[in-house]
């Protein structure tokens, strides 16, 4: 065997510490601790109220990211009186990576609101802590992306997702990945531009900036127009915060948003199980290699007796 | 087989024939009998025209699914992205297939050497389940070529899926390992026995740790979905374990139900010293089950105190999680406990019976059932049935040829 010599012992110690020291402020968005995301990220904020439902955010991604024409084109407003399964409203698909849906609140003045949808962009990404592959990557922009190149196809993210936005290309048989919204990171967002939806939008209805700065934007926003808003950013603090928020005049809950997602990032519901994992790996070969040694302790005697015997 | 035996043939349980000389193995797959003899019985058995149907519709599915892609052969869901395939194929088969640990611990660990004649049915068992709930995954997975990518391509470690895909693929090479001893007598290669003999006891414990990961990896992938599963199958702390222990009255029923099986449709396969014993190993298991499911039942209704989730007991969805609690678990558990305490391996297979639905129906409940309850209803299409229909088929025959040849039910004549 090797004797390890204690002065590279000691060396490598000193390394190891002095690597997690250098990358012990950078942890990454999964495993132990939390991450409240990076610094300078950039994010989007959609006032609601603004929005005229005239879906020229759905076609502005639709050439953008290239994707297939739709089945009714992008002026016609039938599409918000389509239903889904279960009464469902339109969702994100493989061939739409934004949506914009109608919604009919009694009561409010000046008719019905419409949101838009896309990614989220979480700060800890449930989709990106799922994926076995690590195909996704929370981009120091905020952009969460995915490499088509290394998915296998187990569509775990699409189950972890909260917002349920990750579609699947199922209609391939050859070559099946997950369709989302980039934030248009590889055309845009990489050199500091909006995201084409965002430009595109002729009621000035979305604010594109630093996270930060758009928080404090949302909240003065609030305050300025008193009894206008509902006291709430939604996105600030939802599952862990995302990069885009919501301003609205409605209870966040009647125009299709769910309100009982809790403010911890999804990984912290997974997190009791991946702590016991290093545990039972440990605990485990000395645990039942005893139990074996004492459930045949008796045999193991009387073998040693015949030997002597 | 069963007749053939009754008018006196004797099935292959050597190296050697009655004159001396050695079977070829030509001989030995087909059972010692001539080609012609082997057919005809094939033709005999009713249960093989069932199964020439089901490849009939079942194939040209199963091939359509690669060729026009998972839209075709599902209803291609965004809401519901794991359908009956993993529902049934992943998350049922496999606690189904604990079994193989389990009789592994017991033998080897603890040496309870009287288990020996299920021992090995148990391993088979574990392996064939394993192995099928591999096949089901292909089927699901988008691009199942790329099912090595987690290990070796790109890898996520961090991820409870990866846990899974490491641990079953180990856990099958492990379990392959502990099932060469059948085979090499079987092909007569001494030396390979021998070389597993010498690391059992480390097989065993890789066994153990492996199953109790992975079994409670596949209940803390649904701890991902927080809002998606409903409240009454859902438990961040205790989803994990609670799917483990599960799995072990799974894979003991599991193991009940198989061998009640071998005993009435393989019977010229069993040999005295498997026939003599069963009863008493049934009653000995449903012992063990019997425990696994009490303490299921305490942990479930922890579950529900720890987050205080009383309340949606008292919802439609509460009565169905009751019908699963009374019928999946109360009712074996009763059933076990009077098995064991009267001796009655009849009442234990029964009871066997029942909680192998009630495991099903529970992994189905949390996985396609309550999952997305404040959504809609996701039903099956019908060609995902038909799918699954044939790959378990498959599964079954791949099952019943094993059992038929290797020294599973039986005892091998040269003991190496």
């Amino acid at each position: 065997m090797k004797k390890i010599d204690r002065r590279i012992f000691l060396k490598g110690g000193l390394a190891g510490g002095a690597a997690l020291a250098a990358t012990g402020t950078a942890a990454t968005a999964k495993g132990a601790g939390t991450f409240n995301g990076y610094p300078n990220s950039m994010g989007v904020l959609v006032d609601l109220t603004k929005c005229v439902g005239c879906r020229t955010c759905e076609a502005a991604c639709n050439k953008e990211q290239g994707l297939p024409a739709p089945d009714k084109p992008f002026n016609d407003t039938s599409v918000f009186d389509e239903v889904r399964e279960g009464g469902q409203k339109r969702r994100t698909t493989e061939k739409a990576y934004t949506v914009v849906n109608r919604y009919d609140v009694e009561g409010r003045e000046g008719g019905p609101v419409y949101r838009k949808f896309q990614c989220n962009h979480c700060q800890e990404p449930a989709c990106l802590t799922s994926c076995f592959v690590n195909a996704y990557k929370k981009t120091p922009e905020g952009a969460v992306i995915y490499n088509p190149k290394v998915c296998v196809g187990c569509r775990t993210c699409m189950v972890a997702c909260p917002f349920y936005v990750p579609a699947y290309a199922y209609s391939s048989a050859t070559n099946p990945v997950v369709k989302k919204c980039i934030m248009c990171y590889d055309t845009r967002l990489k050199f500091g531009r909006p995201p084409a939806c965002v430009e595109a939008c002729p009621q000035e209805v979305m604010t594109f900036g630093k996270r930060t700065d758009l928080i404090k934007l949302g909240h003065e926003r609030i305050k300025a127009n008193p009894g206008k808003y509902v006291d709430h950013l939604y996105g600030e603090t939802e599952v862990g915060g995302t990069s885009w928020m919501y301003l609205s005049d409605v209870p966040f809950e009647k125009v299709g948003f769910d309100t009982t997602l809790g403010n911890q990032p999804i990984i912290s519901y997974v997190k009791d199980f991946l702590g016991m994992v290093p545990v039972v790996l440990t605990v485990w070969p000395a645990l039942f290699t005893g139990f074996h040694l004492l459930a045949n302790r008796k045999e193991a005697k009387k073998k040693e007796e015949e030997n002597k015997g | 087989m069963n007749r053939l035996v009754g008018r006196g043939f004797q099935p292959i349980t050597s190296l050697t024939k009655p004159d001396g000389t050695r079977w070829s193995v030509k001989e030995k797959l087909l059972l010692g009998l001539t080609p012609q003899d082997y057919m005809a019985v094939q033709m005999r058995n009713p249960f093989n025209w069932l199964l020439w149907l089901i490849y009939a519709i079942g194939l040209p599915v199963l091939v359509g699914r690669f060729i026009y892609g998972l839209g075709w052969a599902t209803h291609g869901s965004y809401d519901y992205p794991w359908g009956l395939f993993l529902a049934w194929g992943l998350f049922t088969m496999v606690p189904l297939s604990a079994s193989g640990f389990m009789m592994g611990t017991t033998v080897e660990l603890f040496g309870r050497k009287d288990f020996k004649p299920i021992e090995r049915l148990g391993l088979l068992n574990g392996l064939l389940g394993y192995l099928f709930a591999v096949m089901f995954l292909q089927v699901d997975l988008g691009q199942p070529w790329r099912l090595i990518y987690p290990m070796f391509v790109s890898l996520g470690p961090a991820a409870v899926l990866f846990l899974v895909a490491w641990h079953v693929a180990t856990y099958l090479s492990c379990q392959v390992a502990e099932l060469v001893p059948a085979y090499s007598e079987w092909m007569g290669l001494p030396k390979a026995k021998k070389a597993i003999k010498s690391i059992v006891l480390g097989l065993t414990v890789a066994g153990i740790i492996l199953s109790t990961l992975h079994q409670g990896a596949l209940g803390a992938l649904f701890t991902y979905a927080p809002g998606k599963v409903h409240p009454l199958w859902y438990s961040s702390t205790f989803q994990w374990f609670l799917f483990l222990n599960s799995a072990i009255f799974a894979g003991l029923s599991m193991l009940i139900v198989v061998s009640t099986l071998s005993k009435w449709f393989l019977r010229w396969r069993c040999d005295d010293n498997f026939k003599q014993n069963l009863d008493q190993l049934t009653v000995g298991i449903a012992k063990g089950a019997a425990l696994a499911l009490i303490t299921y039942l305490v942990l479930k209704i922890i579950a529900i105190a720890h987050d205080n989730k009383w309340e949606y007991l008292f919802t439609g969805w509460g009565q169905w999680y009751v019908f699963e609690i009374a019928v999946g678990v109360i009712v074996p558990l009763i059933l076990y406990t009077r098995a064991v305490r009267n001796e009655s391996a009849s009442l234990a297979r029964l009871s066997a019976f029942i909680a192998v639905f009630g495991i099903a129906l529970n992994r189905l409940n949390t996985a396609l059932i309550t999952f997305n309850w404040k959504l809609y209803q996701e039903v099956p299409h019908w060609r995902e049935v038909v799918i699954v229909i044939t790959v378990y088929a498959t599964y079954i025959v791949v099952y019943r040829a094993i059992l038929a040849r290797l020294p599973i039910l039986y005892t091998w004549k040269e003991r190496s």
